[in-house]
């Protein structure tokens, strides 16, 4: 009979090696999964995780590919984790992520066509700020209402993707093109666009900012009496009150920090890699990015190798569709896996298992 | 069209309609939530239980076949939050998100062939001269099966909880889960039971929409219906009948909304559209401030893990 | 009934975990009808070895017979069916469902709830332990939810009842009750097994007491031929001073409490009730009462926790009610809550950390929001050397740490910021005697230095060796402070149940 015991004190051990051996069980279940769809579980994992870098024939395009769609996954993440370390479950970036876009995107179109070099430092303060507020309400009904935090952020997201809907349609619609959807392009307005810094690199603003925040937030976590607060917090609630920190600033700040982050991230992506305000704008960076802060162990450095993973896996995923015919879905199966066999890990981190002779219930 | 010609009949046959998947779900979690576990998967559950149910029924031809296949599929999903959250200790919250995630993506992957595809009808349920009463009859009487199944299923619930000794067993483990484990309860074994019959029940609620409220398979159809259920039980105070009074309400502000659109009023559907979430927010304000907290109802253990240390 | 087999037979019972063996090769008879203390301190195996008797907790050897047959309880019910029931310390009712559904829990077969309500009636009128059955257990007082445990037993006819330190939660009056209660269920053949470490008590209850030190069998023995010293050395197996106290002159008021009060948010909490006090510096003040009567809020509204209009607490003249918990420590109020895992220490951190939780303020461990964490080491250093923590380090995560190194931890941590006023609440709950005895000294010392200090405790032993004055509380009203010479165990109980000085007795059922 197996029984679990806890450990006196958490395995260093297992914490950091769950990771890795959940990404490791996440490539044999996948394979398996692929297996049953019909196609060669070897090839799927290969084109999936190393051809996207390795591979002559796609690396060229997919290289760039990983910091854009990494940057925003670690820049969210980053945020979230914050919250996440002191049980504060935003779980709405994606929410606040389209805000950004819109609120940056509005401020450029607004502009538009005037040319001058303050709009786009302009469209990132505007970015930054719309997350922020998205943020705020569900901030703000918790720590004035009592009101469940995790339900508030989560819905507003359906709203979010509802007001992106109605501005793709209506506010923010190209004007010169009649009949379809969407803004005008970003990219084609010099004053607006997150270009690439170095060309054909994937190297734009947010990927700058992901590196700052960071930086910002592991200092912030290890030597800032901000960031023991928030771990005090999450671990010990009411020893964080002996302590003087206030639940309700701390809410306020956990969500504001986010939010920012979220915010900057769909900012830079409308400006650069997406370019448009449209109705498909919102990928689930949002919703992934909770994955890389589970799985970077809610550690600013983790969170980058996290980020740079599930960043693989978009780019992948887009290979296996065009080369295998794997659905897009699939990706999304393999991430939610991931998280599971995380979590299933995890429990070696507290708990041993242990024999015991006999049946007890 | 213009809002006069809303039939009152009509509108609350059409809401009884829009608040079952929600309904069901929301019972579903009730339980759960009174057994001490705060399962966030419900809108995970649900989308599978959508698609699972979608297929059973096209490929038998057979709706009933296919709402046992969702609330199996349901059950199953919820079997897996079971086992990271009772028997490994995982953190609640994470897994239930890690539900949700995963039941977005599998039903997504299961359900591709199955776009644009028209389930069988499940049929009205025959209840005589009763649907034949002025007014009522078309009101009440007039529906599928499921509606009254949702409706027994509260009434289920709320005897078992009220009267039954297993249901009084439930509340305590969800109570105080030290002091149930001290009497010698089997707290995760009633927690895993508990956890399954939520997940059923939100499998039959997200096949009630792919089978007949819509009805269709489309990706991420559930559209949130499973938060929303989630903020329900919070509205209901953990109380069925509240669950069920909520429900309605919402199912009413629904086919109101819906009615709005094609009434043509002059808001763009994107924002009418928005109004169901809005109003849940709303709502979920006004049961959690004020004097009658809603959340001082909440299971004492709720969202705690437990692990017997002896 | 002239049977010689002992109703319940303990042989070799032996429970190891990790890094402890909490019962080691334990054997001991119970006789039907006997009343048999088990006596031991925190920590000795008390609540392992009950555990296994009633089927929490499998033993790793040995075996145990009920009048002489195999006994081997794998569930409490099959204790219960067994004819041995139990009365549980902590954690064995539910706030939130009444009385009659508490007691059906932790019945076998009960009868419908309504004929449940009528014998739960008759039962506890029979025993003089009135109850209501229809109320919710949330609200009933300490001495009222134990009712609802014990007679939850007694309605299943029990042979042998366990009882696990039952007295910690009453008045000396209510434990007068309970022991006649006792007595008559003696009396009437049921056996029953004693938990205590409270000498006297068992001295004057108990035909016979088996004495537990760190989980083995020191003696079984007639408690009523020992004397308590004799059998305070067999508990505790060293001699023990009492502290010492310099006598001294006490100084000004250094804090002071007019009129306050203050709503309890938790439904099952305890709101206080126009609390007055003065502390003057150099002065210990003990404030006993049972628990749940506001001790906690009392606490919390007095380190800043919860907040409160600004002149209702006054520190070396300051108004400091509105401030915050940083805000009083740096003005010269510290505190110790009870619980020391979760409140007053975080459990997954180090003890560098824990050092700096309460420490970052007084002891200038962080500058413009960042922390020092090198002198915050070194502060979690000299708490452990001059306090004498047995740990590896500063660097061990505050769980790791016994009960009582732990406690020693956290009111060093506090003493050491070189405070004007300490609150401590139960300063020694579950901490071995010799921790104990270091912290009450340094409660002393620090008072000698001049610091006022307040000890909140509902071990009456405790505050009449430490107090130089004394009040009481009760449902969220505290008694006028009295000095603590001369007063008696009577007095004393009578201004816990509620008969304060200003006031006529309260409630007819104290």
């Amino acid at each position: 009979m197996i029984q679990l015991e806890k450990r006196l004190a958490p395995s260093k051990r297992a914490q950091y090696l769950n990771p890795f051996l959940a990404v490791a069980l996440t490539m044999v279940a996948g394979g398996l999964m692929f297996a049953v769809l019909g196609k060669d579980p070897l090839a799927a994992i290969r084109l999936i995780f190393f051809d996207p870098i390795f591979s002559e024939q796609f690396g060229s395009y997919s290289r760039p590919q990983l910091l854009i769609k990494s940057a925003p996954l670690i820049l969210i993440a980053v945020g979230l984790a914050i919250g996440f370390r002191a049980g504060i479950w935003n779980i709405g970036a994606e929410g606040q992520y389209i805000i950004g876009a819109l609120c940056g995107a509005g401020v450029a179109l607004a502009f538009y066509p005037m040319e001058g070099w303050f709009i786009f430092p302009l469209m990132v303060v505007a970015g930054a700020l719309g997350g922020f507020l998205w943020a705020m309400i569900p901030a703000i009904l918790k720590t004035r209402f009592n009101t469940n935090e995790i339900l508030v952020s989560l819905l507003l997201v359906y709203v979010a993707e509802k007001l992106l809907a109605g501005m793709a349609l209506g506010l923010l619609r190209n004007p010169d093109v009649a009949g379809f959807p969407g803004s005008r392009d970003l990219r084609r307005y010099e004053s607006a666009h997150n270009a690439d810094l170095i060309a054909n690199t994937g190297m734009h603003w947010g990927v700058v900012a992901a590196m700052i925040a960071v930086i910002l937030a592991y200092v912030m976590m290890t030597r800032h009496s901000l960031g023991y607060q928030v771990r005090l917090a999450g671990q010990a609630p009411r020893a964080a009150r002996f302590a003087g920190v206030s639940p309700t600033r701390l809410v306020v700040v956990c969500f504001g920090i986010a939010g920012v982050l979220a915010g900057l991230a769909g900012m830079f992506e409308v400006s650069g890699p997406s370019g448009q305000v449209r109705i498909d704008f919102a990928s689930g960076y949002g919703f992934t990015a909770i994955i890389v802060a589970f799985l970077g162990r809610l550690n600013p450095i983790g969170i980058v190798l996290a980020g740079l993973l599930l960043g693989l896996t978009y780019i992948g995923g887009e290979l296996s569709q065009m080369m295998l015919q794997l659905p897009g879905a699939a990706i999304q199966v393999f991430q939610g896996m991931l998280l599971f066999f995380l979590l299933a890990l995890d429990f070696q981190t507290n708990y041993r298992l242990k024999l015991t002779k006999g049946a007890r219930a | 069209m213009i809002l006069g010609s809303i039939q009152p009949a009509v509108l609350i046959a059409a809401l009884m309609v829009a608040a079952t998947p929600i309904l069901l779900a929301a019972i579903g979690e009730l339980v759960v939530e009174k057994a001490g576990v705060l399962n966030l998967g419900v809108e995970g559950m649900m989308i599978l239980g959508a698609v699972a149910g979608f297929i059973v029924a096209v490929q038998t031809g057979n709706p009933t076949l296919g709402f046992i296949g969702a609330a199996v599929a349901g059950g199953v999903l919820a079997l897996l939050f079971a086992l990271l959250t009772q028997v490994l200790m995982a953190n609640q919250v994470a897994s239930g998100l890690a539900l949700t995630l995963f039941g977005l993506g599998l039903s997504a992957l299961l359900g591709q062939s199955y776009v644009g595809i028209s389930p069988p009808r499940t049929p009205k349920l025959d209840l005589g001269p009763l649907s034949d009463i002025p007014f009522l009859g078309r009101a009440f009487f007039s529906h599928d099966a499921l509606v009254y199944v949702a409706i027994a299923i509260v009434i289920g619930v709320l005897w078992f909880l009220k009267y039954s000794r297993a249901g009084l067993i439930l509340r305590a483990v969800g109570e105080n889960h030290d002091a149930a484990h001290g009497l010698g309860y089997h707290v995760k074994r009633v927690r895993a039971l508990a956890i399954m019959f939520g997940g059923a029940c939100a499998g039959l609620g997200g096949a009630y929409l792919s089978l007949i409220r819509v009805p269709q398979w489309t990706e991420g159809m559930t559209a949130g219906a499973g938060w929303i259920a989630l903020a329900l039980v919070v509205f209901a105070s953990w109380r069925p009948f509240r669950a069920l009074a909520g429900a309605y309400l919402f199912g009413g502000i629904v086919v109101l909304q819906l009615n709005l659109q094609a009434a043509g009023v002059k808001i763009p559907v994107e924002y009418l559209s928005m109004s169901p979430y809005l109003i849940t927010i709303i709502v979920l304000v006004f049961i959690s401030s004020g004097k009658a907290r809603g959340s001082l109802n909440a299971p004492g253990s709720l969202n705690r893990p437990f692990h017997a240390s002896g | 009934m002239s049977t010689t087999t002992p109703l319940l037979q303990i042989s070799g019972l032996t429970k190891a975990y990790p890094g402890v063996v909490a019962n080691d090769d334990v054997s001991f008879d119970i006789g039907a009808g006997q009343i048999h203390a088990l006596l031991g301190e925190n920590g000795a195996g008390k609540s392992t070895l009950v555990k296994m008797i009633y089927g929490l907790v499998k033993p790793d050897r040995g075996d145990m017979r009920l009048r002489g047959n195999a006994y081997a309880p794998v569930q409490p019910s099959d204790a219960r069916k067994s004819g041995i029931a139990m009365v549980f310390q902590h954690f064995s009712l539910f706030d939130a469902l009444d009385v009659a559904e508490n007691v059906a829990l932790g019945m076998e077969n009960p009868p419908p709830l309504r004929d449940l309500a009528t014998r739960i009636r008759d039962v506890s009128e029979a025993y003089g332990l009135p109850l209501d059955p229809s109320r919710l257990v949330g609200e009933l007082s300490a001495g009222e939810r134990q009712r609802v445990e014990i007679i939850r037993c007694l309605l299943q006819d029990p042979k042998l009842l366990i009882m696990d330190e039952p007295t910690s939660v009453l008045t000396p009056q209510e434990v007068d009750i309970l022991f006649r209660t006792l007595r008559k269920l003696s009396e009437e053949g049921t056996a029953i097994l004693y938990i205590s470490h409270k000498l006297e008590e068992i001295r004057s209850l108990c035909s016979e007491a088996t004495i537990l030190r760190g989980g083995q069998k020191v003696a079984t023995c007639d408690p009523r031929e020992k004397s308590a010293r004799a059998l305070a050395e067999l508990m505790v197996g060293q001699l023990l001073t009492p502290p010492e106290r310099a006598a001294r002159a006490t100084g000004d008021v250094v804090l002071q409490v007019d009129g306050l009060s203050l709503k309890s948010n938790n439904p099952f909490g305890t709101s206080l009730k126009d609390i007055n006090f003065a502390l003057r510096a150099g002065e210990v003040l003990g404030i006993a009462g049972v628990a749940g009567n506001g001790q906690d809020e009392l606490l919390l509204v007095l380190s800043g926790e919860l907040a409160s209009p600004s002149d209702r607490v006054r520190l070396l003249g300051q108004p400091v009610g509105h401030l915050g918990p940083n805000g009083r420590r740096g003005l010269g109020l510290v505190a110790a809550p009870e619980e020391r895992l979760g409140h007053a220490a975080a459990p997954d951190m180090s003890l560098t950390e824990n050092a700096y939780l309460s420490g970052a303020g007084r002891k200038e461990l962080v500058k413009n929001g960042f922390i020092d964490w090198g002198k915050s080491r070194d502060f979690a250093e000299s708490v452990i050397a001059r306090f004498d923590v047995r740990t590896p380090g500063p660097h061990v995560v505050a769980r790791a740490l016994s009960g009582g190194n732990l406690q020693k931890f956290v009111i060093g941590r506090e003493i050491e910021q070189a405070p004007a006023v300490i609150i401590v609440n139960q300063p020694t709950w579950g901490v071995d005697a010799s921790a104990a005895a270091t912290i009450r000294q340094a409660l002393l010392d620090l008072a000698a230095q001049g610091a006022g200090v307040v000890v909140i405790s509902q071990d009456l032993d405790e505050l009449l060796e430490v107090a130089d004055s004394f009040a009481a509380l009760n449902e969220g009203r505290l008694s006028a402070p009295r000095p603590a010479r001369g007063l008696t165990v009577d007095q004393i109980g009578l201004m816990m149940g509620g008969a304060h000085d200003l006031h006529a007795p309260e409630g007819a059922d104290a």
